[in-house]
């Protein structure tokens, strides 16, 4: 019995003096997964070409990292945190409450989700609609609201495919998801009288639409073996697999690198990451790493993020965030 | 009532043919079980075994002035984009720590990126038509290779597939593995002992060990959240590092050290006790130096059964944070790391295809170390097992 008192005696002391760290030289980054190749990129090539220890990067979703990043100031808390959404009013809210009172917002580029099936089958143009009705867990029919009857993508309109609608996306958790709602299910269905213009973010649960977990590659693998399927991902795997997979065009825009990057292709988002700059005094390399990340040769034209299927800013854009980096400005909730 | 021969005959082949049956049933489940072992070992040797060769390629390096700036000065312009940005972006660095390094030119074999990787091992490939051409002619002219991937083995993760490797991930197992060690191993077995020879049997224990039972059944997620919440929160232990790792695996080994030590020490005869006390040793004693020493190949067995499976756990660690990229080499037990199974899961989730064979290579160096433990349990009890 003493032995095993004195073993958790030993056990607590260990965790005791874990407490007790220093001001650390390696920064910390949390945040979302699809940001996370590209960030992770960065972080590899500062820590090889600095001497700086390369910084610590968790994937752990846009909303999980804000949360971490605005649980205070201090030893324990990130420095950075990657969004691919806008950070929102309640979270830089409690960001200020928790004394995170100095943030820069560092928008980096853009990324679109892409509707796609396995190169076999004939490209396919959809409205935003189309795929809003073939999604959606209640669809108006002659005005009132049902449940999803379309089975086949011609049940929605004869000029689409006679196929199944079967679609394999990413599960409740994810941030593509969250976009995904957004972008192609509460914009058409404000604007569809039978929803009373509010949001309608319900996707159907009757088979049609898969829960394909938050491994992407998975979506890919599967469409290529269910043709009749089509999946929903980030651009970045469309990009990976060009003899593979077509992307649909949306409202006649296809899924293309200019397209999203103007902001014509109506599936697309920004992507962004945010600095603690109460920290930037104790983990002095922490603007180095900023910098490298904002500079042309990461998310510029050609740059090496946009190898890994990062969208670049247009140029004016590109120019605004680097002016905002140097003079390191403050986020307030006015701007949101 | 009488049977006739025919009858019992009859009835006797019946259950001969149903014994056959049965027979049939249980080994063409064997065999279907050998089966998917089988097709899953081939898969991942396919998949895994081109990960352990990488192409390297034979450049002239030119430590000139703009290279000193930028790497890809360094190099011909057409082979530049064939060569691993991991070199290239060295090249500034180098010069900047050798500057006797300027004016001076060298060839050597650098590291081929991911692109004529794959196009050599007969996978897809991103090269356009000029740069196919050109390898074809690096190869035809011996330039180019496959050799033997040295990378996968000594270095850290790395967001290019050519470059990743496996070390900074075993290191981090290892580490992860000593604190789980240092911390299960001893409290449990301490616990084992306590319950089994000290302990009166009342509802209390009894109430103790239905949890230990228990517990040993958790999903090992929840393990996690209790590491979060205690170790991380609470004690304030750092995130993603061996330390919390390791704490909050030996969690979860620990019912299964406590669990098999006790059976260890229960299968320890009674007359070997009984003759102990018989000449005067106290409770301490018989257990020190009769019982624990003859249990104590059981308990190892148990043990590194018990570390075999924490090895390779990942589910607690996404909680406390070790599923991160690492590209360095750990060096302490509060710096973050990662192990293999997460590594793994990394690697899965990469969309360049190039890593699909990094994945697979994962899965083999992981399974290979765990075939390894559980061949030494399996040693170790054939070795010193008694009976009784």
């Amino acid at each position: 019995m003493n032995r095993i008192l004195k073993t958790t005696a030993i056990a607590a002391a260990v965790m005791g003096v874990a407490t007790v760290a220093h001001a650390r030289d390696q920064i910390r980054i949390v945040g979302s997964s699809t940001v996370y190749p590209f960030a992770s990129y960065v972080t590899e090539e500062f820590g090889a070409v600095t001497g700086n220890p390369t910084p610590v990067i968790e994937s752990t979703g846009s909303g999980g990292g804000l949360r971490l990043f605005c649980n205070g100031v201090g030893e324990g808390t990130p420095d950075i945190t990657n969004a691919s959404r806008r950070i929102k009013v309640s979270e830089l809210e409690r960001c200020i409450e928790n004394g995170v009172t100095d943030v820069t917002e560092v928008k980096i580029g853009s990324d679109g989700i892409v509707f796609a099936q396995s190169s076999e089958n004939e490209a396919v143009d959809l409205t935003l609609e189309q795929l809003f009705l073939a999604v959606a867990a209640k669809v108006p029919v002659d005005g009132e609201l049902v449940d999803n009857p379309y089975q086949k993508w011609s049940d929605i309109d004869a000029s689409l495919p006679d196929r199944e609608i079967s679609i394999y996306g990413p599960p409740s958790t994810s941030g593509t998801r969250d976009a995904f709602e957004e972008l192609a299910m509460e914009v058409p269905s404000e604007e569809m009288e039978a929803y009373g213009g509010e949001a309608y973010t319900e996707i159907r649960s009757d088979g049609a639409y898969i829960d394909a977990g938050e491994n992407d590659n998975l979506i890919v693998q599967r469409l290529s073996e269910d043709t009749d399927a089509f999946g929903i991902f980030g651009y970045s795997f469309l990009v990976e697999n060009p003899n593979t997979l077509i992307a649909a065009a949306i409202d006649g825009v296809e899924a293309e690198s200019e397209a999203i990057s103007a902001g014509d292709y109506p599936i697309a988002r920004s992507l962004w990451f945010y600095v603690k700059n109460q920290h930037a005094d104790e983990v002095a390399p922490l603007y180095d790493y900023v910098d490298m990340f904002v500079s042309e040769t990461m998310i510029g034209e050609g740059g090496y993020l946009g190898d890994l299927g990062l969208i670049p800013l247009p140029e004016a854009e590109r120019e605004q965030t680097r002016e905002k980096v140097a003079e390191r400005a403050k986020l307030q909730v006015s701007d949101l | 009532m009488s049977q006739t021969f025919d009858e019992i005959s009859s009835q006797l082949r019946k259950r001969h043919r149903r014994s056959a049956r049965l027979k049939w049933i249980s080994m063409g489940a064997l065999g279907l079980a050998g089966l998917f072992l089988l097709w899953f070992f081939s898969d991942m040797l396919g998949k895994g075994l081109p990960a352990f060769q990488q192409a390297q390629i034979q450049v002239e390096v030119d430590y000139n002035e703009d290279a000193s700036r930028m790497g890809r000065a360094a190099l011909d312009p057409d082979l530049s984009r064939l060569v691993s940005r991991t070199f290239e972006r060295m090249i500034p660095v180098q010069i900047r720590e050798n500057p006797e390094l300027l004016g001076t030119s060298e060839t050597r074999w650098v590291l081929a990126n991911a692109q004529v990787d794959q196009y050599l091992k007969g996978h897809r490939h991103k090269l356009n038509e000029q740069q196919v051409v050109l390898v074809d002619e690096l190869l035809a002219e011996g330039r180019v290779e496959l050799k033997f991937n040295t990378n996968f083995f000594t270095t850290g993760d790395s967001k290019m597939a050519e470059a990743s490797g496996i070390l900074s991930a075993a290191v981090g197992t290892v580490m992860t593995m000593l604190v789980t060690l240092a911390i299960a191993f001893p409290i449990g077995v301490m616990t084992a002992v306590y319950l089994e020879e000290f302990a009166p049997d009342n509802r209390f224990t009894q109430l103790i060990e239905i949890n230990i039972n228990n517990l040993a059944a958790i999903p090992s997620i929840l393990f996690g959240l209790l590491g979060l919440a205690i170790f991380i929160n609470f004690f304030g232990v750092p995130r993603s590092t061996p330390l919390v790792g390791g704490m909050t695996l030996a969690l979860m080994t620990l019912p299964v050290i406590i669990i098999a030590t006790r059976t260890a020490l229960r299968s320890v005869p009674d007359s070997i006790r009984h003759a102990a006390f018989g000449v005067g040793c106290s409770r301490w004693q018989v257990v020190r130096d009769h019982v624990l020493p003859l249990a104590m190949p059981g308990i190892m067995t148990g043990s590194i059964i018990g570390l075999a499976q924490a090895m390779g756990e990942t589910a607690p660690l996404i909680i406390v944070g070790m599923v991160a990229f690492i590209p360095d080499v750990g060096a302490s037990f509060t710096e973050a790391a990662t192990v293999l199974p997460a590594q793994i899961f990394t690697w899965a989730g990469e969309p360049e295809k190039a890593f699909v064979e990094k994945t697979a290579g994962g899965i083999l160096v992981l399974l290979t170390i765990l075939i390894f433990l559980n061949a030494t349990a399996v040693i170790l009890r054939k070795k010193f097992e008694r009976r009784w």
